[in-house]
């Protein structure tokens, strides 16, 4: 990549210190992000959404974030004062979470929430945040975007739900947005349709995605390059394209166990998990 | 061993009616698994339940059901009960949590006033996979994929003809739900049970069924052989979009998708 990355993260550390000792969920992260589509593919406890909220400041109480580097455009996030954070929070980085119904303020309507997000990363009219919360609204192929800008979250679908979080998100164009298994709670084709329209608008924005699910196969058919995590670290990076390929004993069990539509296999593969994985990877990388 | 003719399910009452299932008609031989797949609000999981005697107290049941040639009535006969379990998807809500494995194990061989319940809750879980030390563990205290095991071995306990599996991997890992998967395909050939399996991952219902019925809107759309299935022979347009949308993300294909009448 020639120009430089959007986000740099080096050496990625989130510990958690419980009664019953401490909790290492995210183990020595690094990797950076560019205008592209990354995923972040693990199974539940792999740390997967812990890096993701550390990267904005959302580690839960408790949590303890330590990092070599994490950079976002040149400002460093750890050490950034809360009003420097805000101002990132949505306008430079923004994330979507998992289920519309629990993010989406249940008492006001969908279009004064996305107004709201609009209004506070600039200084224009409430008349500019309405045109442009309807632009927004009709971007993310919402059909009657009047109608909708007056409903309350219960009055839409799953779906719909999570088009409305990502136009919330996208009003203040941030650079990056961080996706927290998305479209998990949708049916497979909805989930494809959502996917679609922040697909197109990321590579009209030129915009940075990171994209954390648990699911394989629509991460390598979705993004750009893959990262796979198992227990906070980062087993193997690879290329969308080559992840059939991969050569990680973990990526191959994931792989493996997997029931495949076109082929018959008699039997899966159980993945022999190696707790060798875990200490080699950690000091190398 | 299963036959469903016209079976239908009304919820509510007077204008607020929902009709959750429509003429749904199939059968199932003994030792052969079918699958129902569809979207969420299909109907597939309301066609479980009725077939396992859970709605009639809510909902608005008719047509006919025979099992293993008795015909269901209202009040599920107590062999009913015995011969036909469930599995279902959720193993953190579906055990009780402050009962111990053990307890949550013997309780179904005690209803059905079975012999030698101790014996019989250790050897469902060792067909399980799971040690007799986990007799005495409560819920919270095993993982999601042992749960489901448990779960698994609550439904052996009564020596059960059929399963009936509600989505049973779907809050499962991968990794985990290939061991379960192996799990039931194996207990299947070891005591030829017969499987109706509803999922909305057609991978899964790929690798476990013989047969499988496609719902839409409460109606069974499509019935196909899992062989035509991996072969892409249905002459369905809602199964080929659904087919085409469990390959993965693929922009292109993704525009002409179309709304099914909802």
């Amino acid at each position: 990549m020639a120009e430089s990355p959007l986000l740099c993260v080096e050496d990625l550390h989130v510990t958690y210190h419980t009664p019953t000792g401490m909790v290492q969920a995210v183990k020595g992260v690094s990797f950076e992000l560019g205008r592209e589509k990354l995923g972040i593919v693990g199974e539940s406890g792999s740390g997967k959404s812990q890096t993701g909220r550390a990267i904005l400041g959302l580690t839960s109480p408790g949590g303890e974030v330590q990092a070599r580097r994490l950079e976002f455009q040149g400002t460093n996030l750890l050490h950034a004062d809360r009003r420097t954070l805000r101002k990132i929070r949505g306008a430079g980085i923004s994330m979507i979470m998992q289920d519309p119904k629990y993010s989406l303020n249940p008492v006001m309507t969908v279009g004064k929430q996305i107004e709201e997000a609009f209004l506070i990363h600039s200084n224009d009219s409430k008349r500019e945040a309405y045109a442009r919360t309807l632009a927004m609204l009709r971007a993310v192929k919402i059909r009657e975007p009047e109608r909708v800008y007056r409903a309350y979250p219960h009055e839409v679908s799953g779906g719909m739900g999570q088009r409305i979080m990502i136009a919330m998100m996208m009003i203040p164009e941030p650079s990056i947005i961080i996706a927290d298994e998305p479209t998990s709670a949708l049916d497979v084709t909805v989930q494809l349709q959502v996917l679609a329209v922040l697909d197109d608008m990321i590579s009209e924005r030129g915009m940075g995605l990171i994209f954390i699910s648990h699911d394989l196969n629509l991460i390598a058919s979705f993004c750009d390059r893959i990262l796979i995590m198992y227990g906070g670290q980062v087993m193997e990076e690879c290329k969308a394209a080559d992840l059939q390929q991969a050569q990680h004993p973990y990526t191959r069990g994931l792989l493996g166990c997997l029931p495949r539509l076109d082929g018959s296999q008699k039997e899966l593969a159980v993945l022999q998990r190696d707790p060798a994985w875990l200490d080699t990877q950690g000091s190398t990388s | 061993m299963i036959d469903i003719q016209g079976l239908d399910v009304v919820f509510g009452h007077g204008t607020k009616t929902f009709h959750a299932v429509r003429d749904v008609s199939l059968k199932v031989e003994k030792g052969q698994s079918f699958g129902l797949v569809g979207e969420s609000g299909s109907g597939k999981t309301t066609v479980l339940r009725a077939l396992a005697g859970l709605l009639d107290r809510v909902a608005a049941v008719s047509g006919s059901m025979t099992v293993a040639g008795e015909t269901l009535q209202q009040q599920r006969s107590q062999a009913f009960r015995r011969r036909v379990q469930m599995v279902f998807q959720d193993p953190y809500g579906s055990l009780h949590p402050r009962h111990t494995i053990d307890t949550i194990l013997s309780e179904p061989a005690r209803v059905h006033k079975l012999e030698r319940i101790e014996e019989r809750v250790v050897a469902a879980l060792e067909e399980v996979g799971l040690d007799a030390s986990f007799r005495f563990r409560y819920p919270h205290q095993i993982s999601g994929g042992q749960r489901q095991r448990v779960s698994v071995a609550r439904a052996l306990i009564t020596d059960p003809d059929i399963v009936l599996l509600d989505e049973p991997t779907s809050a499962l890992d991968v990794s985990v739900q290939a061991e379960v998967l192996n799990l039931l395909m194996r207990l299947q050939r070891e005591h030829g049970l017969t499987y109706v399996l509803v999922s909305h991952n057609l991978a899964v219902v790929a690798h476990v069924c013989d047969t499988l019925a496609v719902m839409q809107n409460g109606e069974i759309v499509e019935t196909m052989s899992v062989q035509q299935l991996r072969q892409h022979q249905s002459s369905m347009p809602y199964t080929q979009q659904l087919l085409t949308a469990s390959l993965g993300y693929d922009r292109s294909a993704i525009d002409a998708f179309e709304e099914f009448g909802r």
